[in-house]
């Protein structure tokens, strides 16, 4: 069998839908295991019973959001053994510490602390209890820690060596690998923009409660928890954001251009508030990128290097080059990366061949080319570039979003704060209706970031059409669709589930 | 005070007791069990034993094996 563009196709996109059906349950979790440690502190604090309540109200939504979600992330793992085995060898050893101590924590965690939480109430102490729902939150957390370690690790892969007699990577530096700055922003990135979801969800739900005119002293506790924490969290998604995009412009250039679908690079360069793309565009054609657009001068220059004057390149910049600016052109990065992929089969021919001499000579030459490896896979210069429109689309929809957040919690928190939310009907509308957007937000931040830095499986290295296993196409489409119905089915019960226990109140638990 | 092996059987039945009075007492927690109990066994039973073979453990026997077949992709030799 060979590697086929519509196996890699397929692969990709089974992974995808997994990925991004495990994304739906996830940042809730994040976030809301932190808002009901809040309103439990809230409790144990005031020894009111009715923030007792309000408690593990939330701690019942949080539980179904759980259990459903639980495992669906394994589903990753069976596709890297199955479809991704190429890439999985690669990376073998970098992965496997960082994973097998979330897996290890996860498992603690969840069969202790969890248990103290939903079983524990009127068996520990109330101290004894809040320890263990904080714990629950923070273990939750670095678990998702672990995970962004290792997909840091991909989009700006650092602490390791290539063995090029066993064809992985081996870990040199740990800390290097923990504290990549790629891996720090997106792991910021990523539990704050959980915090916000879950912000969205419980302010949502408790406006519904005040639509309906139903446990009003309940939804406006809950609302005030939610607008509060949902404000400091979108705040600081905002600085988590920023700095997230400063990692990309140094690292992934390709990935910042296409996210602004700048083409050509230039000082100054402004950030498209809104804009529509021109579809007739391409690299090799003079036309305007934008069929309309308003910018925000100076702005891209300054998210992406702190500097308002900074050049920012663009795409014609990166697939062409620009010697002023000292960028290699693509073309010339896969010549590169071919005499690195010649000279590693030329190494491992001399090796076997016990020829120790030129086999030394052979791995110089890949070791000074290594760094252009994934180029020498790529057929042609334009495969280097992202989808433009996907990249800009699920940018502009994640940050778009994220603003109406921080006004809609501005807004809420006003109200809340002054009594006037529960009268307040167009106010609770919004709110019960930005829950969905809450979701769109977070697929579309999953999107930007992963499809922005293809064609990389791991960044510069690995493309995506390396990383996959020869195995039929057709058992990966077969697989797909499984998942479809299988993920499909458990949303389906989520929602019901989930539907049924609000509908039935605070009271109700 | 209690003996140290009275405090730890203790322990060990105050842990029993969270658990089994947490589980007899579920209310939608029922349901949600059975629910990851269906899905696990989809997943594991079903999908991994059917359609998500190792792929690289079945089709070689050790890890020299499998780095040298990598070697191969990467060096794309035929």
């Amino acid at each position: 069998m060979e590697h086929t563009d519509l196996l890699v196709d397929w692969s990709r996109a089974q992974f995808a839908l997994t990925a991004l059906y495990h994304w739906l349950f996830v940042p809730l979790t994040l976030g809301l295991t932190f808002i009901v440690a809040i309103m439990e502190t809230i409790y144990v604090k005031t020894g009111d019973p009715k923030w007792k309540t309000t408690t593990k109200y939330w701690m019942g939504l949080l539980a179904i959001n759980f259990a459903i979600g639980l495992a669906t992330g394994i589903i990753m793992e069976f596709e890297f053994g199955t479809n991704w085995s190429n890439y999985s060898w690669i990376v073998g050893d970098i992965f496997g510490a960082p994973l097998a101590i979330e897996g290890l924590m996860a498992f603690f965690m969840e069969s202790t602390f969890f248990a103290v939480m939903f079983f524990g109430w009127e068996k520990v102490s109330k101290k004894m209890h809040l320890t263990s729902t904080w714990l629950v939150a923070i273990g939750s957390n670095l678990s998702a820690l672990w995970i962004l370690i290792a997909n840091g690790w991909m989009q700006h892969p650092v602490g390791m060596h290539f063995n090029p007699d066993t064809a992985r990577n081996e870990m040199q530096n740990f800390s290097e690998v923990i504290f990549n700055p790629n891996a720090v922003s997106k792991f910021l990135h990523t539990v704050s923009s959980g915090y916000v979801l879950a912000s969205l969800f419980v302010l949502g739900i408790s406006a519904w409660y005040m639509l309906k005119k139903r446990d009003i002293a309940f939804a406006r506790r809950s609302a005030i928890v939610a607008s509060s924490f949902g404000l400091i969290a979108s705040l600081y998604l905002v600085t988590t954001g920023d700095q997230s995009a400063h990692d990309v412009a140094l690292t992934q250039p390709m990935k910042l251009a296409a996210m602004e679908g700048l083409y050509d690079g230039e000082k100054r360069a402004g950030i498209i508030a809104f804009g529509v793309l021109n579809s007739a565009k391409t690299i090799s054609n003079d036309l305007d990128p934008f069929i309309a657009s308003v910018e925000i001068p100076g702005a891209l220059s300054f998210l992406g290097y702190h500097n308002i004057n900074a050049f920012v390149p663009g795409i014609n910049d990166l697939m062409n080059g620009n010697n002023k600016r000292g960028i290699i052109s693509i073309p010339e990065k896969m010549k590169l990366g071919k005499i690195a992929v010649a000279s590693l089969g030329a190494y491992k021919n001399f090796k076997k061949a016990k020829d120790t001499e030129h086999a030394a000579e052979a791995l110089k030459v890949f070791q000074a080319h290594q760094k252009y490896m994934g180029y020498g896979y790529l057929k042609k210069p334009e495969d280097a570039v992202p989808s433009i429109a996907l990249s800009f689309y699920s940018f502009h929809t994640m940050v778009g979003l994220g603003s109406w957040f921080i006004i809609l919690f501005i807004i809420s928190l006003y109200y809340t704060m002054t009594h006037e939310m529960h009268n307040k009907r167009w106010l609770q509308y919004l709110a019960l209706f930005t829950i969905p957007f809450g979701y769109v937000a977070q697929e579309a931040g999953w999107i930007t970031a992963e499809a922005g830095r293809q064609p990389w499986a791991i960044q510069d290295l690995l493309p995506v059409g390396m990383a996959t296993s020869n195995v039929a196409t057709t058992s990966v489409m077969i697989t797909f669709w499984l998942f479809a119905v299988l993920f499909t089915g458990l949303l389906i019960a989520e929602v019901k589930i989930m539907l049924t226990q609000i509908k039935s109140g605070p009271e109700g638990h | 005070m209690l003996p140290m092996e009275t405090k730890i059987i203790h322990f060990f039945r105050s842990v029993y007791f969270l658990y089994y009075d947490g589980f007899i007492n579920m209310k939608v927690g029922k349901t949600l069990w059975l629910l990851i109990a269906i899905k696990l066994f989809v997943m594991f039973a079903i999908l991994k034993w059917l359609f998500f073979p190792d792929v690289l453990q079945e089709r070689f026997d050790n890890d020299a094996q499998r780095g040298q077949y990598i070697l191969q992709q990467l060096t794309q030799e035929k």
